[in-house]
């Protein structure tokens, strides 16, 4: 696999990213359309993720949770908008709560994947582009708390450890 | 590039924000900060320590550009900048290191097993986890 391409537009809050696979169009689209091989990718090894629900059709949706290293369990859900196998899918992404309901008061994120043969191989582009201004900010701030928070663990973590030893 | 050498100018800023996280009060002071504007007396008051020591402690916060300060009559106020730092560009840089931890995830459950493997029945009990 290689990441030949990474194209950001902060104008239009867009991040599109490119990779090259050595396998047939088919086959990479599996890994969208399976659910059992969605989940072996789709979630971190810390927050691996498990899709209760997936419709990839005009219309159809999604369900999926996080779980996380403490057992907790983020909440998602997509909203597919067109879906060409095994070509094209575009989807919205959103948060839910921890019932799978679709949580209106958080941004969602619009997501576009295409994958095209090459002589050897694929190539799949997703590009991922939030609605506004707003739901970055909202976003952003959000990220910026877990990662202040994780950073402050970390912290802890080293003066805690230089407490012991020191 | 998600790994690049960091400018001197960037250095320095990053040795101010550890500096200024490196205290827990003023983490503290941070975390109070973000989404709701806080005076300086008020947070003296969430702390053992003096009106003095806690404006200090939010001079240092301001120089990292982890807070920024306002004026309201007698009073300053002190609000929390984080999500300001970088806005736009780090939500997309941390959407594109996001998207390349997945698409090497991604590469290596394309590349694990031949074909007839690789279709695994879709029954919970035979659910794939991370190795």
């Amino acid at each position: 696999m290689t990441v030949n391409a990474v194209d950001k537009d902060p104008a239009t809050r867009m991040m599109r990213i490119t990779a090259e696979f050595d396998a047939p169009v088919e086959r990479v689209w599996q890994l969208w359309s399976d659910p059992r091989l969605l989940e072996r990718w789709w979630g971190p090894p810390t927050y691996p993720a498990t899709f209760d629900e997936l419709h990839l059709k005009p219309g159809g949706n999604a369900a999926y949770h996080m779980t996380g290293p403490d057992g907790d369990q983020p909440h998602g859900w997509w909203k597919v908008l067109v879906v060409d196998p095994p070509r094209r899918l575009e989807l919205e992404d959103g948060f839910a709560d921890a019932k799978g309901v679709p949580n209106p008061d958080m941004p969602t994120m619009h997501m576009r994947v295409d994958i095209t043969a090459l002589d050897a191989g694929s190539r799949m582009s997703i590009t991922t582009t939030f609605p506004s201004a707003e739901a970055m900010e909202q976003l952003v701030s959000m990220g910026m708390e877990e990662g202040m928070a994780l950073a402050i663990g970390q912290i802890d973590d080293i003066l805690a450890e230089l407490a012991t030893t020191g | 590039m998600v790994v690049d050498q960091l400018p001197a100018k960037d250095a320095r800023r990053t040795d101010r924000l550890f500096h200024a996280l490196a205290d827990a009060t003023r983490r503290d002071i941070v975390t109070e900060t973000l989404g709701r504007e806080r005076s300086v007396s008020e947070l003296a008051r969430l702390y053992p320590m003096s009106f003095a020591a806690v404006q200090k402690h939010v001079a240092v916060l301001a120089d990292a550009g982890l807070v920024s300060k306002h004026r309201r009559g007698r009073e300053q106020l002190v609000r929390g900048e984080l999500g300001r730092v970088h806005d736009v560009h780090r939500l997309l840089d941390r959407l594109e290191v996001e998207w390349r931890d997945r698409l090497d995830r991604f590469g290596a459950v394309l590349t694990d097993g031949p074909d007839d493997e690789i279709r695994i029945p879709s029954d919970p009990k035979s659910r794939r986890r991370y190795p």
